[in-house]
């Protein structure tokens, strides 16, 4: 059974009387274990993908199966439970929570899930010290780097052990080195069975990725996969 | 999610955003405490005057000697030149009315009252012992006329508060002995000062039995007779009692004047109704800018954060959990700043009654609930409202709005 089944997916927003056509009759399937890339120019749809898959938006026509199951049909609780439950989403403007400290920003998922405090604590910790956050456990989101700011953001996202990490231009807002790091980072995570879609501008960290997706206008042009079977 | 943790998130929020949450708790305070302060005035000068009108008593029945004019014109009123005597017999014989409660004849001149040397010009009044619980005045030492028959003459009196200083000083007056006119009282009571009362005044009088009055006086005339009725709707039934009884005595002629006080009532219910309205009105509108204020600030920290409803609808929370978490929000905003605003009105209240002793400024329940409830009740709709809103939402459209 794949991970994802993307079968005919439409996407039209209206914009007064004008439509933009940003998903057409989109079919994608994607196993457990995948890392893809998805590149594109810019307006070809590669966010609205993205969004979709991560249950942010719905699709106007066609069908979405997550594990099997058709997604696009359940209610908004049901919906709620699989984003916190199996997906995890990393934003290219962090989008952290001002007021709260590195910690309380990671905690936040398993607060809404209702974990036990003491189990937090661990998980937190244990998450701080995975994504060398340990001194900075504290401080607020205004008192991070960018690229430590990204590493809590990808610290929330895994912290519910996710069987889908989607990145929208996660590298986008960071320098050269530290995305690199931030791209490691998430490779370590694919690496270790969590299925990893990211969407990026930047053809050297596409290239990394087994299978490469292009889009255009709101198509995908292109499926490429490495040599190399998919780890998992 | 826990309840403990939305608390907390709820609390964190708040506290995160300090200019609004000053903002939200200022104008709810201003507007409860408004409300408290303009209705504790209010009603504290309502029931000013309704003290006032109590001190009158307003069961009372007046009988005057004579016809009034104002009873239009009346054969009898050509006829009788010279109204009869109103006499102490027939203040006794209106006591057979079953809505008469008490009566008190009243006989009124002014004597000389004079004691070791000292003299002293007074108004002399005759009457009984239930004056004091028709006219509603105190004794603030000794005792009342005795209850007695009116024609006996008991040679007792009960002397103004302005008249023990002056005679007496600060010694007791009671059982000393006076000289009014050519008799000799002994003092049995001292009235207590009168206060700031409508009704009349006791400083300067000296109260003696009616029947020693008629003997001072040397006549049988009273002056007037103070009836009591049983309540405010035994009134007409007395008055009509009153009149027949009178008639019965008098040979027919119905030769005396009855005033009640429905004249003044009317006046006064008037006031008091218009008063009632001033500050249901004064407090309604204060509301009313409360709830704009709390609405305006509700609406726009929701709305500005927008953008955080998307990311925990992203990160997995229920559209529940969001009402939640903004429902707890709200209810601790609302409720701090209408504590606060009660204590603040509270505090105005008491700051008015030390201004204004006389003025009872004590806010009525009804106001503060309804000001209380009405801040509550904006703050908690108008901060559920939009984030309920916005909980609706698919996340991608609430992150995009900032
Ligand atoms: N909320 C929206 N309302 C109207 N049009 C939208 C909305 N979101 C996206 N679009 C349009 O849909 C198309 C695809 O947008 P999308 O954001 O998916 O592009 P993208 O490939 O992510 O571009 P970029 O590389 O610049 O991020 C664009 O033409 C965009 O203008
Ligand atoms: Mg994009």
């Amino acid at each position: 059974m794949a991970l994802i089944e993307l079968d005919g997916i439409e996407r039209i927003f209206t914009l007064g009387d004008s439509q933009v056509h940003a998903l057409q009759s989109v079919s994608l399937r994607i196993e457990a274990g995948e890392y893809l890339s998805v590149m594109g120019p810019s307006g070809s749809g590669k966010s609205t993908l993205l969004n979709l898959l991560g249950l942010l938006d719905r699709p106007n026509a066609g069908h979405y199966r997550l594990e099997g199951r058709d997604v696009t049909t359940l209610d908004a609780n049901e919906q709620a439970a699989l984003r916190r439950e199996r997906i995890g989403f990393v934003f290219q403007s962090f989008h952290l929570v001002p007021r709260l400290s590195a910690a309380e920003n990671i905690a936040l998922p398993l607060m809404l899930a209702g974990l036990p405090v003491a189990e937090r604590h661990t998980r937190v910790a244990a998450a701080l010290h995975d994504f060398g956050l340990e001194g900075r456990a504290g401080h607020r989101p205004d008192q991070l780097s960018g690229g430590q700011r990204q590493r809590v953001a990808i610290a929330r996202a895994t912290i519910m052990r996710p069987a889908l990490l989607l990145a929208d231009e996660p590298t986008g807002n960071l320098d050269r080195a530290t995305g690199q790091e931030v791209t490691r980072l998430l490779e370590e995570l694919n690496a270790g069975g969590v299925t990893l879609i990211v969407v990026t501008h930047d053809p050297a960290m596409g290239e990394r990725a087994h299978r490469r997706i292009r889009m255009e206008d709101g198509r995908i042009v292109g499926d490429l996969r490495r040599g190399v079977p998919p780890a998992g | 999610m826990h309840t403990a943790d939305t608390l907390r998130f709820a609390t964190r929020a708040a506290a995160g955003n300090l200019l609004r949450t000053a903002l939200m708790v200022l104008a709810m305070a201003i507007g409860v405490a408004a409300v408290v302060v303009l209705t504790a005035l209010g009603d504290g000068a309502r029931r000013y005057v309704v003290g006032e009108f109590g001190a009158l008593g307003s069961n009372l029945i007046i009988v005057l000697p004579g016809r009034s004019e104002t009873g239009g014109i009346n054969p009898g009123s050509f006829v009788t030149a010279t109204p009869r005597d109103l006499t102490v017999e027939d203040a006794e014989a209106l006591l057979r009315s079953p809505w008469v409660a008490r009566i008190a004849p009243l006989s009124v001149g002014s004597g000389e009252i004079s004691t070791g040397g000292r003299l002293r010009e007074v108004t002399v009044v005759g009457t009984s012992a239930d004056f004091t619980v028709v006219r509603q005045l105190d004794v603030a030492a000794g005792s009342f006329l005795p209850r007695e028959d009116l024609r006996r003459s008991t040679n007792v009196a009960v002397i103004g508060a302005t008249i023990q200083r002056e005679l007496f000083g600060v010694e007791p007056a009671v059982g000393r002995l006076v000289r009014i006119g050519d008799r000799r009282f002994r003092v049995i009571g001292v009235m207590a000062a009168a206060g700031q009362g409508l009704g009349m005044n006791t400083d300067e009088m000296v109260i003696v039995p009616v029947g020693a009055a008629l003997a001072i006086f040397d006549t049988n005339t009273l002056f007037r007779i103070l009836v009591e009725a049983r309540d405010r709707g035994a009134l007409e039934a007395a008055k009509a009692d009153i009149a027949e009884i009178i008639r019965s005595r008098h040979a027919g002629e119905e030769d005396v004047t009855l005033l009640t006080q429905d004249a003044v009532l009317a006046t006064f219910d008037r006031i008091l109704a218009t008063l009632t309205l001033a500050v249901a009105g004064i407090a309604a509108i204060s509301l009313a800018v409360a709830g704009i204020l709390v609405m305006n600030v509700m609406l726009v920290s929701v709305t500005q954060r927008t953008a955080e409803i998307g990311l925990l609808k992203a990160l997995g929370a229920e559209p529940r959990t969001i009402r939640r978490v903004f429902l707890a929000e709200a209810a601790l905003l609302s409720l701090a700043g209408g504590l606060a605003g009660l204590a603040l009105g509270h505090g105005g209240a008491a700051l008015l009654r030390l201004a204004w002793p006389v003025l009872p400024a004590w806010p009525p329940d009804w106001a503060v609930a309804a000001g209380l409830g009405t801040a509550l009740v904006t703050g908690v709709l108008f901060g559920v409202l939009p984030a309920r809103r916005a909980a609706r939402l698919d996340p991608v459209q609430a992150l995009g709005k900032k």
